[in-house]
């Protein structure tokens, strides 16, 4: 079942000619309204017109993260605010979030893509999308939402959290698409079971899972609990949001959706492409993209490509589920979190070398973040008040820097292991 | 009058007061009274030692998150009642008591108690002026 059969199954040199032809829009594009990539192509004296082959992308450099910090928040965009109507956001480095815009076309060509993935999970008009993606500046729950409303589906804006709401809603509406983080599945189908809840009786047939990693293992436990066929989705807001790519009804590996995005695998200490089947880091250039064209955006997830053909007759190249990050991003209930951001709240509170640690665990199928802050000299009172204070006010600083809530524990000064040269700011006991 | 409180920082985990302990015996310290406040996660180890510097020293040597806070000890006679007095004296000054801990000694029949606040000279003052006996310093250490 296709949503978009034309493009969705077009022959490979006809794909390859349309990428091309987009791919000098989206480098002219750029090359006239972003003054950062005037400036990076103009250091290189690479004009628009020097794209002749899809290859010739490489003579692009890199855009990475931090180039979206220095021009926080709207100096990527590469039309005027006036053509702007939605922004999203994502966590950064540090204490300032990586914003994207979206045009109203974006936004048309993002629920297409929705469309299309939620139409691999086996959506149509007559399903009901229980979609517990948090809303908000995360691109999830809007993601999904608009491509299932444009699939015709009935859409449940439940979002995240509640999870009796959840089960009550889930049965009495009569769910047969539920869409969240794999964690969150997994939690939902395990507070079920305690609840006398028999999914099989239940209506729900697939789940469209993504934003944080998982495993063939999850996927065998959340089918079999939950008696549905897990897709697993792929996005992230600097190139669109979920949408990226997806897996269809073969579940071996997420197609990416090549008309209108360029996926490259570099090997992420050299930055040199790869072949398909060779495990690297995935870049990813927007091809579609008006308020935000990103360049050869270096996503720091860990994958491999796969072009032979898939039985479901989609001529776009493959990926394999994620298994890993080039940097220190841990995802943390679909939440991305850096330890630099950490860091720069630690900053804020007046430490010079902050020494801490983020201890992430698995508790009942829900992840659970631990911050470990040796506690300085300056700080140290012989009052608990004053000690109980400063938890406080670090745990709220937190949350609201990092978007999700962490226990803070304070340890004893030269506790936590220093390495040489990096110290080790993250400790995941999670098996996923 | 005065005298000085050592506060250790310590996390809930098992052999830290051990070692505490064990820093200040090789060093020579001896300790005349301890009190600990705890949390789930931390707990903070006031002591009162007969050398408060070379304590400080030596835990802050060893590692630990040591600071040294000004106190009053206080003789409270040893009877029923005998710690209502100089209670309902700081209360009538409007001085908060943060905590206080007690000890008996052998020298005396008399209870000791060490009082944490923040106005500690006012906090001496009524005291005394109520006929409370405040310890001095050598004489706690030396106990």
């Amino acid at each position: 079942m296709y949503w978009d059969r034309e493009f969705e199954t077009m022959p490979w040199e006809k794909l390859r000619e349309l990428q091309l032809e987009r791919l000098k829009t989206t480098v002219e594009r750029v090359y006239n309204n972003v003054p950062f990539y005037r400036k990076v192509m103009d250091e290189r004296g690479i004009k628009p017109s020097d794209i002749r082959t899809l290859d010739d992308l490489r003579m692009l450099p890199f855009t990475v993260k931090q180039d979206l910090r220095d021009n926080y928040p709207f100096d990527m965009f590469a039309v005027p605010m006036e053509e702007v109507v939605r922004v999203h956001a994502s966590s950064g480095t540090t204490g300032k979030p990586t914003v994207v815009g979206y045009t109203k076309n974006d936004i048309r060509t993002w629920s297409q893509l929705m469309a299309r993935s939620l139409t691999m999970a086996g959506a149509t008009r007559g399903d009901v999308v229980q979609n517990a993606y948090g809303y908000g500046l995360f691109t999830g729950g809007m993601g999904v939402h608009y491509g299932a409303e444009l699939v015709g589906a009935t859409v449940i804006p439940i979002s995240g959290g509640n999870t009796d709401r959840q089960l009550m809603i889930m049965q009495d509406f009569k769910a047969t698409i539920l869409t969240c983080t794999p964690s969150y599945a997994l939690f939902l189908a395990e507070e079920g079971e305690k609840k006398g809840i028999d999914f099989k009786k239940l209506p729900l047939k697939a789940g469209v899972f993504g934003a944080e990693p998982w495993s063939e293992r999850m996927r065998g436990q959340l089918e079999a609990k939950l008696d549905i066929k897990a897709h697993d989705i792929y996005g992230l807001s600097e190139i669109i949001g979920p949408g990226v790519s997806m897996e269809c009804s073969a579940q071996q590996g997420m197609h990416i959706f090549e008309d209108h995005f360029l996926a490259e695998i570099i090997d992420p200490d050299t930055g040199e492409p790869l072949p398909p089947g060779r495990q690297g880091e995935l870049v990813i250039t927007s091809l579609t993209k008006e308020a935000f064209p990103i360049i050869r955006y270096r996503t720091r997830d860990i994958t491999m490509l796969m072009d032979d053909p898939c039985p479901c007759g989609r001529t776009h190249i493959r990926m394999r589920r994620v298994t890993g990050r080039t940097d220190d991003m841990l995802i943390i209930r679909g939440v991305n979190v850096f330890p630099s951001q950490v860091e720069s709240v630690l900053l804020e509170f007046g430490e010079t070398e902050p020494h801490y640690l983020l201890v992430v665990d698995r508790k009942g199928n829900l992840d659970d973040l631990e911050i470990w802050v040796e506690l300085s000299e300056q700080w140290f009172s012989d009052k608990v008040r004053q000690l109980e204070d400063i938890e406080q006010r670090l745990k709220g600083r937190i949350a609201s820097v990092l978007g999700i809530s962490a226990k803070i524990k304070l340890v004893e000064p030269r506790t936590i292991p220093r390495s040489e040269g990096k110290a080790k700011r993250v400790v995941d006991r999670r098996e996923i | 009058m005065k005298i000085k409180q050592i506060s250790v920082f310590l996390e809930n985990k098992s052999g830290r007061l051990a070692k505490v302990t064990r820093v200040l015996g090789e060093n020579g310290v001896n300790i005349r009274a301890l009190s600990i406040a705890d949390t789930t996660d931390f707990g903070i180890l006031r002591l009162i030692v007969n050398d408060p510097d070379t304590a400080y020293r030596v835990l802050k040597e060893a590692g630990f998150s040591v600071n040294v806070t000004d106190v009053i000890a206080v003789e409270i006679p040893d009877v029923p009642g005998g710690l209502a007095d100089p209670l309902d004296c700081l209360k009538d000054a409007n001085i908060n008591i943060e905590y206080l801990y007690a000890f008996l000694t052998r020298a005396t029949k008399a209870a000791l108690v060490v009082f944490r606040v923040e106005q500690i000279d006012e906090a001496a003052r009524v005291l005394q002026d109520r006929g409370v006996r405040i310890l001095d310093g050598a004489e706690v250490y030396n106990l």
